[in-house]
């Protein structure tokens, strides 16, 4: 027993700052100041992009992390809202290209794919565990493969080419700077929802359900539509990310959300943990990283196979990825701060 | 004998006395009778004209059969390892493109086809072998951490294998025994004088299909009639009571994956030679196997069997009628599965 059980129940509220915990606001300061020292292409292709890949890690975080359900299928949903901006938006193709605005454009790409994921969630959740994972995968092949062969509507495999990022409140936003800012507020967002939407009734439940589906049953829960809707909300996630990649690459084509990818997206995620929120974002900064510089060390050439040990490693030594291993070696005070389940299993 | 107020009525029981089964055995005959009549009648205009030809559907069954021979020799190992280990092995494709290379080689190096199929055999399942002892063992119970493994694997082995054998399409040559094209007995039309022109078919393919239906047949014969396979039946069932009843499960375990990841090589080698050999196959035939196992049932060769039949129809019957659409045909025949019955056409209740 502590002595806090003793001392008379006054809640005693906190202050935004420490309710915020030193570390945020440590790391929001850095991110705010990070343009004035780095150059243009640590700004957007490390940063920006590591955001992008991070939002779509984390929309699998939610789903593995919280709801117990690993999928494969997070970039083929990014994947819809990118085809939405290129078909309805404007590209340069000279197929489809409706030339709708970026404000209408874009929600409704995120939206689409939330439709996409709550749709693919409804499929997956049919069956339970390790099944999922092979049904996603199943998906994510089979919309690559539908993406590449079909001319009228996804322009198969060359896909669209020239998106462009809009051009609003007198700034281009995909300028090193708005578009590293644009990233970042969307990541932080997507990151404080997910955190704040881990501690409400739904993120609890979801949890209760990853943890003991049948007994949620009997208490009287929807597990099914409590699992679509985790899947619908992540879709939200990997939507946004979805836009902001079609504005990174100024294109999107299969390639974007072929098998290849879509593994990627949980290497990083598993690479960073998913135990916390934050981790996909630490995956992402470190796989980007390595894509990045492992160049200079194996060639481009040999990328895949570092990348893979890298993984290899990380699963054998620590299954909470980079999370885990910081959980291991930091002093050991609050050690269960992180973990959401009581015997402290990973997913 | 059914009584009155009875729910439980059956929809194939047209008058009492007829089974589920008598009911299913009438409707399988009825599709066998009209089957036949496809093959061997000679078609009206009005089936012509909406089946494009009897030759490009007669062709389009008998590709889509020796493709499900193909999918279910490589989508039989990789229900067999999940059925008894739970172990999604998402290297399975890697496998079946190993084994297509090595064969190669040594059909190439040797002369041989035969031995080049053997290799492909015996060195998938050391290599599975390999990987069970070394890898799958110290991570057992742990699904998740094996698959995610498989999936590192996979992406190690990709690439290695494009290292070694660059992005450079290979083809298998076939022995001239098995070479060349048959007639079968299917008349596809007639020519202005009544002489019937038959339907020719590639040998090898038909070779696919019989190779098939051997080792499905051994497996089943395997599984259901010799005490390994006892023991491998009862390890689907119960893996912790089969080891307390005294079974070495470990040797099973090895013994299942080796077969596995043999037979993704054997098919490696068999659809290397029908088809060819190419980086991106490992993806392609993953995929089959995976819509295969889930479509027919994890664990089940029966499942397998099924599965690959509906998928390899599906695909080669749309690669004719809707070219594009052919993987969406697929993909709804999978969700339809998972919609109506989520443990596959053959699977236990989950």
């Amino acid at each position: 027993m502590t002595l806090a059980a003793f001392t008379p129940a006054a809640p005693v509220r906190k202050s935004w700052f420490e309710r915020l915990g030193i570390g945020h606001v440590l790391l929001g300061a850095f991110l705010l100041l990070y343009p004035l020292i780095a150059s243009d292409f640590f700004l957007t292709t490390i940063g920006g992009y590591s955001m992008i890949l991070g939002m779509i890690a984390l929309s699998l975080m939610l789903l593995a992390g919280y709801g117990g359900m690993v999928s494969l299928a997070q970039i083929t949903i990014a994947g819809v809202a990118a085809y939405v901006i290129a078909i309805f938006g404007e590209n340069n193709s000279n197929v489809h290209g409706f030339g709708w605005p970026w404000w209408i454009a874009a929600p409704f790409g995120i939206f689409l794919a939330a439709l996409f994921s709550a749709m693919f969630g409804w499929i997956a959740v049919r069956t339970e565990g390790i099944y999922t994972i092979m049904i996603t995968l199943a998906i994510a092949t089979a919309s690559f493969y539908f993406a590449q062969q079909n001319y009228t509507l996804f322009n198969g495999f060359p896909g669209y080419s020239g998106l462009r990022a809009p051009e609003a409140f007198g700034l281009y936003w995909r300028e090193p700077r708005p578009f590293y800012y644009l990233c970042l507020a969307c990541a932080a967002l997507a990151y404080a929802a997910v955190l704040y939407g881990s501690r409400s009734t739904f993120g609890l439940t979801l949890q209760a359900i990853r943890d003991n589906p049948r007994r949620m049953r009997a208490i009287g829960y929807d597990v099914t539509a409590h699992k679509v809707f985790a899947w619908f909300l992540s879709g939200l996630i990997a939507g946004t990310a979805g836009v902001l990649l079609a504005w990174f690459n100024g294109r999107i084509s299969p390639g974007t959300i072929a098998v290849g990818p879509a593994i990627n997206i949980l290497i990083i995620a598993i690479i960073g943990g998913l135990r916390h929120p934050i981790g996909p974002f630490l995956g992402a900064v470190v796989v980007v990283l390595m894509q990045t510089f492992a160049i200079d060390i194996v060639g481009a050439e040999r990328f895949n196979t570092l990348i893979g040990l890298f993984f290899l490693v990380i699963v054998f030594v620590s299954p909470d990825g980079i999370l885990g291993l910081w959980e291991r070696f930091k002093p050991s005070q609050d050690r269960d701060g992180w973990h959401s389940r009581p015997d402290g299993t990973g997913v | 004998m059914s009584q009155p107020g009875s729910t439980d009525r059956d929809p194939f029981a047209p008058s009492p006395g007829l089974t589920r089964g008598q009911g299913w055995g009438v409707v399988a005959l009825f599709a066998a009778a009209l089957l036949l009549w496809l093959f061997f009648a000679q078609w009206p205009d009005w089936l012509d004209a909406i089946l494009l030809s009897k030759k490009a559907f007669l062709s389009a069954i008998l590709n889509g059969l020796t493709l499900a021979g193909l999918y279910f020799l490589v989508a039989s190992g990789f229900t067999l390892v999940f059925g008894l280990m739970r172990n999604v092995n998402l290297a399975h494709g890697s496998l079946y493109l190993l084994g297509a290379y090595i064969g190669y080689e040594v059909a190439t190096w040797s002369g041989y086809w035969l031995l080049g199929v053997v290799a492909g055999f015996v060195v998938m399942a050391v290599i599975g072998l390999v990987m069970q002892v070394l890898v799958f063992r110290r991570l057992e119970g742990d699904d998740l951490r094996q698959t995610l493994v498989t999936i590192g694997i996979s992406i190690v082995a990709a690439d290695l294998m494009l290292a070694g054998w660059t992005g450079a399409t290979y083809q298998i040559l076939v022995p001239e025994w098995l070479d060349g094209a048959v007639k079968t007995p299917f008349v596809t039309a007639y020519r202005s004088n009544g002489a019937a022109v038959f339907l020719t078919y590639p040998f090898y393919r038909l070779v696919v299909l019989l190779v098939a239906i051997v080792i499905g047949i051994g497996l089943w014969l395997m599984l259901n009639r010799t005490r390994i396979g006892m023991m491998i039946r009862a390890g689907v069932d119960d893996r912790e009571m089969l080891s307390a009843s005294g079974a070495n499960v470990h040797v099973i375990f090895a013994f299942v994956f080796a077969l596995g990841a043999g037979l993704a090589g054997l098919a490696g080698v068999v659809g290397g030679s029908a088809l060819s050999v190419a980086p991106g196959e490992d993806v392609r035939y993953l995929l089959a196997s995976l819509v295969v196992v889930i479509v027919g049932g994890m664990g089940s060769i029966t499942g397998a069997a099924i599965g690959a039949l509906i998928i390899g129809l599906a695909e080669q019957i749309g690669l004719v009628y809707f070219p594009t659409y052919g993987v969406v045909l697929t993909f709804v025949i999978m969700v339809v599965v998972l919609a109506v019955r989520p443990q596959g056409i053959m699977g236990r209740s989950l």
